[in-house]
């Protein structure tokens, strides 16, 4: 086992046309089963949207989804945290590039992590990510306490 | 057992002829009981239906003119309408009393048709089906599981006869509740699923979300008629439930599924050609076509007592095939119907069929068939919309993956209909099914 696996975090993804009530339908549905969400991100068009969510119990959160006959998807994703001052994001994003790991798209967390806020990362190879990361003296943060924060 | 299943081809499922004197007969000899039988079934409907009578006066036409079966060209023909002009019963060339048996169209193109049967004709429908059930590998030893809706139309107790004459165990299931469908189809051994092609993917669907392994079923036919589907649904059905996949044909106006049915060299459907006599017309100007071209498919009932119909235009878009079939029936083979004339789009002045839009969408890996078209205009131009059920196959959580398989589906679809298609993704089960059979197509043009 790669020993970052503990670093990576467990996102699902829905996917919702773009008609009034589905997002209520989804967090209702997560609500009623006791799911809290921890983090999201809405990407849209005009037609349908992907909805991105960290929950506290994503297993159970998916298969409540695909039970309402939602279609719904797991992906690894990848919690930094980032100080929060001017071009702290910045020291990141440069240490990444620098290393050639491409983002494909990130979202902030709503909670800080004690002085520093959260920012969630979609690579396309998060082992990778992790080791530039953790390498560079940046602090990634673990799954578990991802879900409870 | 589960092994051999799954290594089922075409050709390779033994099976019988269910009547060999019917269903090999020489050419010259089934051409000599054709003009026999056509000549009686014109003789009949002239004395017996005012509709035919009206309609040969108007051709100045007697039956006695039919001398040689080139001579059927000659004949008006029959549409829809004049079975809804003449409904309930108009068309019916026997009296009530001999009539045990009355259907309905399944009305998926306006107003139901009544048709109805004597007990004579009852048995003849009865034996077609058992020939086609056979011809597709069906025997005495197969559990059949019909999931058509019992009723009205014609699918369900068609082939319940059929299978009964075979002398397979019958399981008059009925459609819906796929979850009870597939309760039974385990716990009784179906071996032969006879339903809407369409309605056998829901059921390989269902049983993917159940984690039920289809090896582990008993199944090894499918019997699927009711709607066209394309040779890429066809292998999609036969690996999804390790079955081997026939096609058979029939219309209520007709006599129902019995019409025509695919042995399992899979190579076209034999059309029983000593009960019906089939030709090929132009669609516009009606003028019969060469044999192997393509076009809509008529039909002359030759042996039917209760309804007898003549040069029924039957808008099924297909060709005929005259060359030996390597089973040893005679019978001429049509070719899957690409649809129906009806369903023919002509959008921006180019023709396409719904079946064209399948097949596409079966070679994108992972692509579901749940698809429908919306057709409407944007003033003086038309739009195709169409509309594909999401699922986790063709799902990303990156929007630049989704929207590139958007595209991907788009320039395909441009490219194989040689028309421009806007592809609108949808969530699953959003696409309305009706009795099995889905719903493809929904203009909002203003006719």
């Amino acid at each position: 086992m790669f020993q970052g696996d503990t670093m990576k975090v467990e996102q699902i993804s829905i996917f919702i046309e773009n008609k009034s009530g589905r997002l209520a339908e989804v967090t209702q549905t997560l609500g009623k089963a006791g799911v809290n969400i921890r983090a999201l991100s809405l990407a849209d068009t005009s037609d349908f949207g992907i909805l991105r969510l960290i929950v506290d119990k994503t297993d159970l959160a998916r298969g409540i989804l695909k039970e309402k006959g939602f279609t719904v998807n797991k992906t690894i994703v990848v919690a930094v945290e980032v100080p929060d001052r001017p071009l702290g994001l910045y020291s990141i994003l440069d240490v990444l590039d620098r290393a050639s790991v491409n983002v494909e798209y990130m979202y902030a967390f709503v909670e800080r992590c004690g002085a520093n806020a959260v920012i969630i990362f979609r690579f396309d190879d998060p082992e990778e990510a992790i080791k530039v990361l953790t390498k560079n003296g940046i602090q990634v943060l673990p799954g578990q306490r991802i879900y409870g924060i | 057992m589960s092994e051999a299943r799954n290594d089922l081809k075409a050709g390779e499922v033994q099976s019988r002829i269910w009547d060999p004197l019917g269903e090999c007969i020489e050419r010259p000899a089934l051409e000599a009981l054709q003009l026999t039988r056509l000549q009686a079934t014109l003789q009949r409907v002239d004395q017996h239906v005012p509709c035919y009578r009206a309609k040969f006066r108007e051709a100045g036409l007697a039956p006695a003119d039919i001398k040689e079966l080139s001579d059927l060209s000659k004949l008006p023909f029959t549409v829809k309408d004049d079975l809804r002009l003449n409904y309930p019963y108009g068309m019916f060339a026997v009296p009530m009393r001999q009539v045990v048996r009355i259907h309905s169209s399944s009305g998926t193109t306006g107003k139901p048709t009544v048709v109805g049967y004597t007990r004579n004709d009852l048995n003849v429908w009865t034996e077609l089906v058992a020939r086609f059930m056979t011809a597709a590998g069906a025997t005495e030893d197969d559990i059949v599981h019909i999931a058509f809706g019992y009723g009205l139309f014609t699918g369900a107790f068609g082939l319940h006869y059929g299978a009964e004459r075979i002398g397979a165990s019958v399981i008059p299931m009925s459609s819906g509740n796929t979850d009870k469908q597939i309760m039974i189809m385990q716990d009784y051994r179906s071996s032969t699923l006879v339903c809407t092609p369409s309605y056998a993917l829901t059921i390989a669907d269902r049983l993917e979300k159940l984690g039920i392994d289809p090896p582990s079923l008993a199944l090894r036919l499918g019997l699927f008629g009711g709607e066209p589907w394309s040779e890429e649904m066809r292998r999609e059905i036969e690996t999804r439930l390790g079955i081997l996949a026939t096609d058979n044909f029939g219309l209520s106006e007709i006599i129902g599924p019995g019409v025509a049915g695919e042995c399992t060299h899979q190579c076209g459907m034999h059309i029983f050609e000593d009960h019906f006599i089939p030709e090929i017309i132009d669609p516009d100007t009606g003028e019969v076509l060469p044999p192997g071209a393509t076009g809509e498919l008529v039909l002359t009932s030759i042996t039917k007592e209760a309804l007898p119909i003549i040069r029924y235009r039957t808008r099924d878009i297909t060709r005929l095939d005259y060359e030996p079939c390597a089973c040893g029936r005679t019978h001429v083979r049509m070719q899957k119907t690409s649809g129906r004339s009806d369903d023919m789009l002509i959008i921006k002045g180019v023709n396409l069929f719904p079946t064209q839009i399948e097949e596409v969408l079966f070679q994108v890996e992972g692509c579901e068939p749940h698809y429908q078209l919306i057709v409407d205009r944007e003033g003086a131009l038309d739009t195709l919309e169409v509309q594909v059920e999401v699922h986790e196959s063709i799902f990303f959580d990156e929007m630049k993956k989704q929207r590139a398989f958007v595209s991907m589906l788009e320039k395909r679809l441009a490219s194989a209909l040689g028309v421009g298609a806007k592809v609108k993704l949808v969530e699953p089960s959003t696409i309305t099914r009706h009795e099995g059979k889905a719903q493809r197509v929904i203009d909002r043009r203003k006719k």
